[in-house]
């Protein structure tokens, strides 16, 4: 276990045992009962924030899972007389089952995203809400448990509520604070920022969401349980109200959900407000304040208070420390160097292949049966009029689009039909036209995710030493703890180099890494592409610099409307006519507008070179 | 389970049509709002309640005509909407935090509303209500008539000033493609602030018509919630007729239900139906 993990962890356990010692100290009951109210709040507002929080899928259907819980309790107890702390489980696994199979539907879904999923689990609240009503579950009066006996967890029963809803706050924190310091935290929050990108990179996000939305949902139903108990009544009317999710999301956006110890913090501040504003007339006034306070909080501080400490520290701490924490060699060490050294010797055998590979989008053909092949070590430049298929290729074998048609061979493994994070973990990395940076990750956490996830699949704190590295290869080490908002296009194209290269990808496929960059920017990344082929990866280069494909490309297949046109050495194919007419159109065409022969491409772009 | 009477059928299509229509008015604004501003309004329901609490005060106090409430509710509400526009625009709030911010407004209102006419419901009591025609064996209430006839009126009002106006298109343009549609010229944030200011109008007729046919109290807010975003996901975002029709299908289905199965099976089937074409037809939203 990691140390940065370890030391909250501890802390927690700690607090923990301290506080289930509080109810042998003889304190006012009135005090366990506002202990157990902030403690219930705790733990739904962070095992709502698991999922909600991390990955900004945001549920509204917590209080459905919660309410699935209450009942699983009230009618296993009540009806069953099934003793209460066997319940619990049920309850848990009940709410986890019902969550698991909603997860399952939506996440599969590939236009579910955080506002759709926001009412589709507002729906489900209802629908739950529904058929307990009109089922003998409840049935219309309710569900009494005034019969169902309440175990001597402490010396007396508000005392032993007290400790259960410790018992599931603590576990719902552990929770949280084990997922925020473990790889899946880092692919939740990746999520968060860029699903598409975060699963090309290699985090596996049907997975995730679907894992995490399940133990979300046990722990709230694990809640409902105990809070089953504490009412003694349960009635489908004030189970599955809409105020009890939006109080949750409310308590997280306050505290601040991309951190672990923002829920607790939001949760307690509003229960204490909510406390101190109970019973008549007040009641409307704090009902009314926390309204102005989630409208004041996400207006000037979307982050939430946590979220805003952390910011002034990290700036703080960053002022101090701006250098690495260990000097690094210049060159990446070979734990960091792409994967291919060890096939240098089988250099010019065939890596990857593609066989008839179709893509349809509705009508339109994107891809109408590519076939090529990419040998061990080349740069192959992938060339073409715009639209003929070069980037849904790239989309193609990366993963992110499924084929239609045909199939893509890796080094034996059928990679075509694989979801984008296999394809990613298999060894094929890529980079993007138009940077796609996740927003609210560090530079440094940018290039250590994909070192995480992807073909090298190192832990977090070698993941973090390989970023350093792939930072110096490219120049950023500077900006290691900048935003990516605060890069220049520039520095934003070389981090798209840098989280490529630090998958340690057997083939690396970049895509218009060159637009909008200038001369003397072109000749640096033309430099540093050397350097990558030098280490030994195999490099598919899309590109328009004709300038660039011509100094670097050993091999280049031009496309045209989603064909292979032509194939070969670069300067014989840009010669071939029909390369020529695909660019410049037709000959008779082109000599009709301009009376001159057009040049041939390798020519033209020597003259600007 | 009996099969009721052709004429019980007939009276529940009706009812689900008038429900439909209150479902769809509520819905425009809405869905001009989510599809348009990319704003996902929680306190057009909060507007909504606040404009029937008003109706209610204004004719029970003042005896004032319900229906010329709206002559004050419409101006009024109309600021509200250009005064909340110009809030979210100031502070740059994105889709999922306006989300956030409006349901803070609404939980404010709600509070407000409880304040003043305490959380004890209330029942508009006016000419209207004991006006209806009977049709064949089937009766036709005056304000779910008025309701119906609104809501159809103002949609088909919306969809032909999108359609046909010169602001009409501007504003699709800016929904469309923001940046070009300021580069041919279109001030978006002027058509922004109509667009919300006529939104927020649009929740005080859905208030007028809330306050004529139903019971009102401060928790009914959160009420209407899930059913009309039902109507306005059916309906498509920015459509001006989806929420209308999609609103009608979901009301005469609910009435069919309770006719049929029981009154409280009824939000099974729009839920059922929403999470249906979700997952069946996500292009379709």
């Amino acid at each position: 276990m990691a140390p940065a993990m370890k030391r909250p962890l501890i802390g927690l356990l700690v607090a923990g045992v301290l506080l289930a010692s509080l109810p042998w100290l003889r304190l006012p009951a009135f005090y366990e009962s506002l202990l157990y109210l902030v403690l219930h709040w705790v733990a739904l507002a962070s095992s709502w924030n698991l999922l909600s929080g991390y990955s900004g899928y945001f549920s509204f259907g917590h209080g459905a899972f919660f309410g699935i819980g209450m009942y699983t309790t009230a009618a296993l107890a009540s009806k069953l007389d099934v003793p209460f702390m066997w319940t619990l489980p049920a309850a848990a696994a009940m709410a986890a089952l019902v969550g698991a199979l909603i997860g399952m539907a939506a996440f599969r879904v590939h236009s579910v995203r955080a506002e759709l999923f926001s009412l589709l689990t507002l729906a489900t609240t209802i629908v739950v809400a529904t058929i307990i009503l009109n089922t003998p579950i409840d049935g219309g009066p309710g569900v009494y448990l005034n019969a169902v006996p309440v175990p001597a967890l402490g010396p007396t029963p508000p005392s032993t509520f007290y400790l259960l809803a410790l018992g599931a706050a603590l576990l719902s924190l552990l929770a949280a604070c084990g997922i925020y310091h473990a790889r899946l935290g880092t692919g939740l929050l990746a999520i968060h920022d860029d699903e598409d990108v975060a699963e090309v990179l290699g985090v596996p996000t049907y997975r995730y969401k679907l894992g995490t939305f399940a133990l979300s949902c046990a722990l709230a139903g694990l809640v409902g349980g105990i809070h089953a108990l504490f009412l003694s009544y349960v009635t489908a009317g004030d189970t599955f109200g809409i105020t009890m999710p939006l109080t949750v999301v409310l308590m997280c956006v306050l505290g601040g959900s991309r951190h672990w110890a923002g829920p607790v913090v939001g949760a307690t501040a509003i229960t204490l407000l909510l406390y101190a504003f109970t019973g008549g007339e007040t009641a409307v006034i704090g009902k009314g304040l926390t309204g102005l306070v989630l409208v004041v909080v996400i207006l000037f501080m979307p982050e939430g208070i946590v979220g805003q400490l952390l910011k002034a520290w990290s700036r703080r701490r960053g002022a101090k420390v701006s250098e690495r924490p260990v000097p690094v060699t210049s060159a990446p060490s070979a734990a960091a160097a792409p994967l291919a050294d060890k096939n240098s010797v089988q250099a010019g055998s065939v890596l990857m292949r593609a066989r008839g590979v179709k893509k349809n989008f509705r009508g339109v053909q994107a891809l109408a049966g590519v076939d090529l092949e990419l040998r061990r070590g080349e740069i192959l430049g992938l060339l073409g009029p715009n639209g003929s298929g070069k980037s849904t290729f790239i989309n193609v074998v990366s993963g992110h689009y499924a084929v239609s048609g045909g199939e893509i061979d890796f080094e034996g493994l059928i990679i075509s039909g694989l979801p984008a994070h296999r394809v990613a973990r298999s060894g094929i990395a890529r980079t993007y036209q138009i940077p796609r940076p996740f927003a609210h990750l560090t530079v440094l956490q940018n290039v250590a995710l994909p070192a995480m996830f992807g073909a090298a699949a190192l832990d977090r704190a070698a993941a973090e030493q390989a970023a350093w590295q792939w930072l110096d290869f490219t120049g950023l080490t500077d900006r290691a703890h900048a935003l990516p908002a605060d890069l220049n296009l520039h520095q934003r194209k070389f981090l798209e180099f840098a989280r490529a290269l630090a998958a340690r990808p057997q083939v690396l496929m970049l895509d218009e890494v060159l637009s909008g960059l200038t001369p003397s920017e072109i000749d640096d990344a033309v430099a540093l592409i050397r350097r990558i082929r030098d280490q030994g990866a195999t490099i598919i280069f899309v590109e328009h610099v004709m300038r660039a494909v011509m100094a670097l490309c050993d091999r280049i297949v031009v496309f045209e409307q989603g064909r292979v046109l032509a194939e070969g050495a670069p300067q014989e194919v840009m010669q071939r006519p029909e390369v020529v007419a695909a660019y410049l159109g037709r000959q008779q065409e082109a000599d009709a507008a301009t009376h001159e022969p057009p040049v041939p491409f390798g020519q033209q772009g020597a003259v600007h070179a | 389970m009996t099969m009721p009477s052709a004429t019980l059928l007939a009276q529940s299509v009706l009812s689900g049509l008038f429900a439909g229509a209150l479902y769809g008015l509520l819905g425009l604004g809405l869905s001009l709002s989510w599809g348009m501003l990319r704003q996902i309004n929680l306190a057009h329901f909060a507007l909504a309640f606040l404009g029937a609490y008003l109706t209610y005060q204004l004719s029970t106090t003042m005896a004032v005509d319900p229906l010329l409430t709206l002559i004050l509710i419409v101006p009024l509400f109309f600021a509200l909407g250009i005064g909340l526009h110009a809030l979210l625009m100031r502070f740059k709030v994105g889709p999922f935090n306006s989300m956030l911010v409006t349901f803070g407004i609404a939980v404010m209102v709600e509070a407000l509303l409880q304040w003043v006419w305490t959380a004890d419901y209330r029942r508009l009591e006016s000419h209207y209500a004991e006006t209806k025609w009977r049709v064949g064996s089937l009766y036709l209430p005056a304000p779910e008539l008025m309701t119906f006839v609104l809501g159809v009126g103002i949609a088909v009002a919306a969809w032909l000033v999108l359609q046909r106006t010169d602001i009409g298109k501007a504003i699709r343009a800016s929904a469309e493609d923001a940046p070009i549609a300021a580069a041919f010229g279109v001030n978006q944030r002027a058509m922004g602030l109509l667009l919300s200011g006529f939104n927020a109008a649009l929740a005080g007729v859905a208030g007028l018509c809330i306050a004529l046919s139903y019971t009102l109290a401060p928790s009914q807010i959160y009420a209407w919630i899930g059913v009309v975003f039902a109507c306005v996901m059916l309906g498509g975002l920015g459509r001006p007729l989806g929420p209308l029709i999609a609103g009608c299908i979901i009301g005469i289905s609910e009435a069919l239900t309770m006719a049929v199965a029981s009154p409280s099976w009824a939000p099974l089937v729009s839920f059922a139906l929403l999470m249906a074409v979700l997952l069946l037809r996500p292009g379709r939203v």
